[in-house]
């Protein structure tokens, strides 16, 4: 029962929300049932769904970017304290600069759609994975580095043997993070891209639809939105729990 | 083979960890460091591990100071690699002084089998009980053949069973390796079954304020011999007055 509550209550909300649109005759334009809304997934399945792959392709080439600079920004900022003097402040400038109000002058400047959407995606995902490995970089205890100070090591083998490994658990919930975090970075520059952007993402559809007072397919790529989040938060989390059982210890 | 000469250590902010210490170790030796908490012990093994220096006085090693693998450390906690095998967490001091793994697993089976570990080559400390990752801990210390030992109340953490056990494997472990045994402690019982020399220490300032030598050949009945309890009588009383 407990393992079922969720998908039930979701199913009677669905009804009611049905009911209320056919016995209010609610016009479709302000709020479609669900059934329309399926319908209207039904009348373009694959322009939806190449939407959703465009998005989702800016979403994991941004989530690489950020993966990749996030790692070796926080490696090389823990490897000097001079670095770290250096880049901390920027890496959180950017983070508190809204993307909504650069996204206009990365997409003027970048010219190419596809790489300014990832560029504004990659600049919200980045923070996460770059603070929490630059945490994990630090989170061994004293006492190992102690062990390894004692038997001669130098950094370069102290951060290969023991702070890029302990390090490992934190970039992966980095990861995670970072991965919803990209959705949305990437769907809202394809919205402030509008049509001069990129034009066949997910948001792009839901702009579209909008303005043509399309409101079951604007509810569609909105669903598909949601469901594409979920599965990126349960698929990365998923594959930071295999790479750390695989690996032994947390 | 090392002597310690009026060495003292203030920290930052005032603290006086060390006032005017002096302590000579020889070889084979086994020295209890036994004194309650903020009395320097620490901060003297840290001193002789060459992980902190010195304000004050000297440390002079008979024959040169010591190389990386001369000390081996045990801590409080077994502070493995969690993400390492057992057999790799004990290679590691011989894999940071660049021994081939090849070259190394020999040793290194030979101090998991010293620890009594024979069989747990491949698991995980996590798999692992606390008395277990102790043992692990002692054969990462060992496996240099360390010509020192320094331990910080390596067993504080563990039940009195596992404690037992663990002290009686130390001194067969220390009387095979030979090598000289520095052993933090604030149990009076511990100190007086383990050490030859055992070493009372007061704090404000952390000093040391007189030795007590012990002839006791520690077995399996030693904890029911009236001899330990008249040792475990004297070093109580010693540390009575020296607190007072």
């Amino acid at each position: 029962m407990m393992k079922w509550a969720p998908a039930l209550f979701g199913l009677l909300a669905l009804g009611l929300w049905e009911a209320t649109v056919r016995i209010g005759e609610v016009p479709v334009y302000l709020l479609p049932g669900p059934i329309a809304i399926v319908g209207a997934f039904g009348a373009d399945p694959i322009g939806l769904l190449q939407a959703l792959a465009s998005t989702l392709f800016v979403t994991f080439a941004a989530l690489f970017v950020a993966a990749v600079l996030g790692a070796t920004m926080a490696i090389g900022m823990s490897a000097s304290r001079l670095a770290q003097a250096a880049i901390q402040p920027w890496a959180v400038a950017l983070q508190v600069t809204p993307l909504p109000a650069i996204a206009p002058l990365i997409i003027i400047w970048v010219g190419e759609p596809f790489v300014a959407l990832v560029v504004c995606a990659t600049i919200v995902a980045f923070f996460p994975l770059f603070a929490n490995t630059a945490t994990g970089l630090a989170a061994a205890p004293p006492e190992l580095n102690d062990l390894f100070r004692l038997y001669g090591a130098n950094r370069w083998r102290t951060m290969a043997l023991l702070r890029l490994p302990a390090a490992l658990p934190f970039f992966l919930s980095g990861l995670r993070i970072s991965g919803g975090l990209a959705l949305v970075g990437a769907v809202v520059a394809e919205l402030v891209a509008g049509s001069g952007g990129f034009a066949s993402g997910l948001a792009y559809r839901i702009l579209e639809s909008s303005f043509r007072l399309e409101m079951p397919r604007m509810f569609a790529a909105l669903v598909l939105l949601a469901l594409a989040g979920i599965l990126i938060n349960f698929g990365l989390g998923a594959l930071g729990r295999i790479i750390l059982k695989r690996r032994g210890g947390t | 083979m090392l002597s310690v000469t009026n060495v003292g250590r203030r920290f930052p902010g005032g603290v006086q960890a060390l006032h005017d210490v002096s302590l000579d170790l020889r070889e084979s030796d086994f020295v209890a460091l036994l004194g309650p908490s903020g009395c320097g012990k620490s901060t003297l093994l840290r001193l002789i591990a060459g992980l902190d220096q010195p304000d004050s006085g000297r440390l002079d090693w008979n024959g040169g100071p010591p190389r990386p693998g001369d000390i081996g450390y045990v801590f409080q906690d077994a502070t493995l690699l969690p993400w390492a095998t057992a057999e790799d967490n004990v290679f590691l001091p011989l894999r940071l002084r660049g021994v081939s793994r090849a070259t190394a697993m020999p040793r290194v089976h030979a101090a998991l089998l010293g620890v009594g570990l024979a069989g747990f080559e491949k698991a995980r400390p996590q798999q692992l009980s606390g008395g277990m990752r102790m043992r692990v801990s002692i054969a990462r210390a060992l496996v240099t053949q360390p010509r020192l030992l320094l331990m910080d109340e390596p067993f504080a953490a563990l039940d009195e069973f596992t404690r037992h056990k663990l002290q009686a494997d130390l001194l067969d472990v220390w009387r095979q390796a030979g090598c000289t045994v520095v052993f933090v402690t604030h149990s009076v019982y511990e100190a007086a079954f383990l050490a030859r020399r055992i070493v009372l220490m007061t704090p404000r300032p952390g000093r040391i304020d007189r030795e007590i030598a012990s002839a006791l050949v520690s077995g399996p009945e030693t904890r029911l011999d009236p001899a330990y309890a008249a040792l475990v009588a004297d070093v109580s009383r010693a540390m009575g007055e020296a607190l007072r």
